[in-house]
């Protein structure tokens, strides 16, 4: 598998990470250094094999309807780096 | 899906006829105290922020923990809707960036929601009843809020939202058209009130539609689909199909081709229009939430909820009918909320059932309605009403009188029998009274009853219209009749 | 007072139980300590005032009679546990000026149990990495050089900063975070001993997350009792964590008898891997024949998946931390670097504040779980995980546990390695199984290779049972009898 510059801005784009248009073909080249290495996860046969999301054969723990949890605006805006009014604020969004 | 043609349903284009193919996504929201994932109230209209968990804010190292009220509600929901319901269901993250979504995933369910395939049944207008089909049932998170008009260049974001459970329903392609839709959401929101698992409010957002809007010729393939968001109410729903259907058409017609695409209807244009911020193809990159397991229910626990089920509309419908001998038309508007439905079977106890289900759907909530009051705020109660009923069926009063007993009772609250005792209304139905009053009018007006006697039979409604008014209405309207063509034909 | 800071936990809480020294004066001479070696860079955030502020509390609780199981042990704790109102920064530019409002559930268990916290360590951004190359902060240096070089090596990672205190005599113990290796590959190269428990065994909550499948921590200690020490403080059920499993946690203190007669050693033939020297090689033998003298029964057992491990794991870890790392996005926390629009404000913030690591796994692990990709590669992963974890669960119907070497090398400098991401990610080749299979591992120092580096040698034991890992680890560390220190500690 080859990933081309092209396949790199999308990713990043996908990730919302920016990349300098001069770092895709380098870039695109590691990820294709790597990606070759993983290929060969394919030559082994997994038919009929579950895949595995975790470990744990359990079952999921539930939690009461209780509330128990929030009534503290400052602790969850403490970090904000520009907090107004009580909420927090991005660059604005035209829908 | 040809056998869901209906002829009454095509639209005419300049080409020739339209369908509309129509599905519905909704976002029901659980009622829950608190969210899906995190111990935070879910309740609407508080302080911006005030209602947020860690969890919900997804600061690092925080994790979600499931609410068991919540899989309860989704799993009572889909047997309210007679669909499978899945013994074993997954969590997936749905990844994508917005404002509004703190940890840039939402927990949703893809591959294995919890709920399979349902149905439910419309009740159209005139009385029609058609089946169409719930493709899936799943629970997941709601966003925050973003605020876009709070300051010139900045969106302001509310996390209150985020995280309170969601059901999505989503319906099979089965609509044909706005008048089905709007039925479809009409019963889906009584079926969810009848089991509390929604307030199906739609005003507070608490019950949120998408629509699938496509079109085609009669017999054709499926066409292209928008996806129309941000229609919240039934109304909008109606007109946002309506226009998103003929702008597809004048598209086609004018030999374009429909872009595959969000769209967003504008109530206050009565438009739909692309979604800027939808604009690049989404891959939402799902998979397992490693923070959850997969979440297994008990079949026992399952057929308990289910055994333990309220009656539905469907149910409470044909009961109506077969126990109270209304018509379809009658019981449908009954049971549409299970609070009018409650009213009337209280009514109606003891009662007269057709005479209660009479007075409720055209006397009440003819009253209600132009108070703008519902069913819970009725200032005339179930029991008022059924007294008011038992003396129409014992002759006490006249259905005339009863009339302006009723207006009394809703303007004031006070009991029927009350009112007939204090204001004498109570009906003659003694012969010689009502024979006296009838000499009296005959006597006052001998010109009359000549012509009467000539054949003026019309002359009759002026005679009972006279008594009446000489009884102050409260001769019995069937006896005083039979006694007046008796003397006139003497 | 420096030979305070050489005691092990088990010796320092005699001490401290005989009143030969306070909490405050261990605390201090660790303070002292960690003045000398600022060099190593072990430390991203040093707290002394809490340090004190909790000996001094400490030693009034020990005067009550109510002394818990680590009171007054001074503890560093890797910065990937928020601490609530010290700065947490996973190591990253991204989480500049975070001070959580929360304390981890591994925090908090041992502070409740009377550890004292000197600092926050130097990490792996976002715990990614096997040298703490990727730190923001800077790199790690490992105590330990080769014998006549003064050349700086790396103290391993991701748990780079814990391993090089532990090792430097600049926390008694540590808190670790294992996802691939990040606590037994740093112990290896530091001559100290790290386990990293079942899944499931501490909670995660209040962890950064990595990729939480494999996510899990651990303790890094100068020996293994004190690795049962702080395990034991640090497990338990936390209903905040849907995969913390409800077990009771047993005394693991008291799993420590020596005595292993009878217990079955699994030695895995394909953990023999290509270019692993000949002095790794001569050491697990060595380790197997030591076990074998205290009465264990060597059995040569199959883990035929071995080598798809580690690729596996860079599906698998990449793929959840993409999703982990989306909620850095400059809103509710952390580095926000101004944008005209929400997207370019993103992709600034997240551009500027992820480093090169850290950005290439994000983006293999979106593409991995892209459209088209999701089934050829992720779906895959998944599958051979199963068939790894079959590995394991065969392999454990006849042995108690697995005896691997840790790590393929010594400790490397800070240019080797370099240039292909790949060989880096070969460190982990012992260790990465495990996480994979969800099993506990720990790593014990075993030797000096012939430059006088350390050589780890790692036993890998069955779900939920840490107390026969443990065991047979101290019957290793014994027989190992290592006694090396790094120049000048």
């Amino acid at each position: 598998m080859s990933l081309d510059s092209k396949t790199v801005a999308h990713i990043a784009t996908l990730a919302r990470i920016r990349v300098p248009e001069s770092d895709l073909p380098g870039l695109a080249q590691e990820l294709t250094g790597i990606m070759a290495w993983i290929e060969q996860l394919n030559e082994v046969d997994t038919k009929g094999v579950q895949p595995m999301s975790g470990v744990l054969a359990r079952d999921l723990p539930r939690r009461a309807d209780v509330v128990n949890d929030g009534g503290n605006p400052d602790k969850v805006l403490a970090n904000a780096p520009e907090p107004a009014h009580g909420f927090f604020t991005v660059p604005k969004v035209i829908e | 899906m040809n056998d869901m043609t209906n002829n009454k349903n095509l639209i005419e284009g300049r080409t020739g006829m339209w369908e509309m193919v129509l599905g519905l996504e909704v976002h029901a929201q659980v009622i829950s105290k608190s969210k899906l994932f995190s111990g935070a109230a879910t309740a609407f209209g508080a302080e911006p922020n005030t209602q947020v968990s860690l969890v919900d804010a997804a600061f690092p190292g925080m994790l979600p923990v499931i609410n068991e009220v919540c899989i309860e509600q989704a799993v009572k929901t889909g047997l309210g809707l007679n669909a499978q319901i899945n013994l074993r269901s997954v969590f997936d993250r749905k990844n994508y960036f917005y404002a509004d979504l703190p940890a840039g995933y939402q927990i949703s369910q893809y591959l294995d929601p919890i709920v399979g395939k349902g149905t439910i049944i419309l009740d159209l207008p005139g009385g029609e009843h058609r089946e169409v089909g719930i493709t899936r049932l799943h629970l997941e998170q709601d966003a925050g809020k973003s605020l876009h008009d709070q300051h010139p260049s900045k969106t302001y974001v509310d996390l209150n939202r985020a995280g309170v459970a969601l059901m999505e329903i989503v319906s099979e392609p089965d609509m044909r058209s706005s008048d089905e839709a709007a039925a479809y959401l009409k019963k889906l929101r009584s079926i969810l009130r009848y089991l509390g698992t929604c307030d199906g409010n739609m005003d507070e957002g608490s019950m949120r539609c998408d629509v699938n809007v496509s079109v085609r010729k009669p017999g054709d393939g499926l066409g292209t689909r928008c996806e129309i968001k941000n229609v919240n109410s039934i109304r909008y729903v109606a007109q946002a199909i309506e226009y998103e259907a003929r702008r597809q058409i004048e598209i086609l017609e004018e030999g374009g081709s429909i872009k595959q695409e969000t769209r967003l209807w504008d109530p206050g244009k009565g438009v739909t229009r692309s979604m800027r911020s939808k604009e690049h193809a989404h891959d939402y990159r799902y998979f397992p939430d490693p923070d959850l397991l997969p979440l297994n229910l008990d079949p026992k626990w399952v057929d308990g909820l289910k055994a333990g089920l309220p009656e539905l509309p469907d149910a409470k419908r044909q009961r109506f009918i077969k126990e109270f001998g209304l018509s379809d038309y009658d019981a449908g508007v009954l049971v549409a909320e299970k609070e009018s439905a409650a009213f009337y079977e209280a009514a109606a106890k003891g009662r007269d059932p057709k005479l209660t289900a009479n007075w409720i759907t055209s006397e009440l909530f003819g009253k209600l309605n132009a108070a703008g009051l519902d069913i819970t705020e009725s200032p005339v109660s179930a029991a008022a009403v059924g007294e008011l009923v038992g003396l129409i069926s014992d002759n006490t009063i006249s259905g005339r009188i009863a009339k302006d007993v009723f207006a009394e009772m809703f303007e004031t609250g006070k009991g029927a029998a009350e009112i007939v005792e204090a204001k004498g209304l109570k009906q003659v139905l003694d012969t010689g009274a009502i024979d006296a009053e009838i000499d009296k009018v005959m006597a006052a007006n001998v010109d009359k009853v000549a012509e009467y006697k000539a054949g003026k039979d019309k002359l009759l409604g002026f005679f009972v219209g006279q008594v009446m008014k000489a009884m102050g209405g409260k001769a019995n309207p069937a006896m005083l009749n039979e006694r007046l063509r008796a003397k006139l034909s003497a | 007072m420096s030979e305070l800071t050489h005691l092990t936990i088990a010796a320092a809480l005699d001490g401290l139980a005989a009143k030969k020294f306070s909490a405050r004066e261990l605390t201090e001479a660790h303070l002292a300590a960690m003045a000398k070696h600022k060099n190593l860079n072990a430390y991203i955030t040093e707290t002394p005032e809490i340090a004190l502020k909790q000996a001094d509390a400490s030693d009034q609780r020990r005067a009550g009679g109510k002394a818990g199981a680590l009171e007054g042990i001074p503890l560093g704790i890797k910065d990937l546990f928020c601490t609530e109102g010290v700065l947490t920064t996973a190591g990253s530019h991204i989480l500049d000026g975070f001070r959580p409002t929360y304390e981890s559930t591994v925090t908090r268990n041992l502070f409740d149990a009377g550890a004292v916290m000197l600092g926050k360590l130097n990490l792996d951004e976002f715990a990614m990495g096997s040298s703490n190359k990727t730190s923001y902060y800077g790199n790690v240096i490992n105590p330990w050089k080769r014998r006549g070089d003064e050349t700086d090596l790396v103290p391993g990672g991701s748990s780079g900063g814990s391993s090089a205190a532990v090792a430097a005599r600049i926390a008694m113990a540590a808190t670790g975070t294992d996802t691939g290796g990040s606590i037994r590959q740093p112990a290896a190269l530091t001559g100290t001993v790290g386990i990293k428990p079942t899944y499931g065994r501490c909670s995660r909550w209040g962890i950064v997350a990595f990729a939480s499948s494999l996510d899990q921590a651990g303790p890094i200690a100068r020996s293994v009792e004190d690795c049962a020490i702080m395990l034991g403080a640090m497990s338990g059920h936390d209903p905040k964590d849907s995969t913390s499993v409800e077990m009771p946690v047993p005394d693991f203190r008291k799993a420590l008898t020596g005595d292993i007669r009878g217990l079955k050693v699994g030695i895995p033939k394909e953990y023999r891997v290509d270019g692993m020297s000949q002095e790794i090689d001569a050491l697990w033998a060595r380790g197997a024949e030591w076990l074998k003298a205290q009465g264990a029964e060597l059995r040569e057992i199959s883990l035929p998946h071995t080598k798809y491990a580690l690729p596996t794991y860079y599906i698998i870890a990449p793929a959840e931390a993409s999703s982990n790392l989306a909620r850095y996005d400059g809103v509710r926390f952390g580095l926000r670097v101004p944008g005209n629009s929400l997207d370019e404000m993103y992709e600034l913030t997240r551009a500027a504040g992820f480093g090169k690591e850290v950005k290439r796994r994000i983006m293999i692990g979106t593409y991995v779980l892209s459209a088209g990709y999701y089934d050829a590669y992720y779906l895959q992963a998944q599958r051979i995980r199963a068939l790894i974890l079959r590995d394991f669960t065969d392999a454990f119907k006849d042995v108690d546990v697995i005896l691997t070497p840790s790590t393929p090398s010594a400790a490397f400098g800070f240019n080797e390695n370099e240039g292909d991401p790949v060989q880096m990610y070969l460190q982990d080749v012992f260790t990465v199984t495990v996480n994979l299979a969800g099993l506990p591992g720990i790593s014990v120092p075993a030797g000096l290779d012939a430059n006088g580096l350390p050589l780890g040698l790692q036993l890998i034991g069955r779900a939920f049972d840490e107390e026969t890992l443990l065991r047979s680890a101290q019957v290793l560390e014994r027989a190992a009898n290592f006694t090396a220190l790094p120049a000048g500690v």
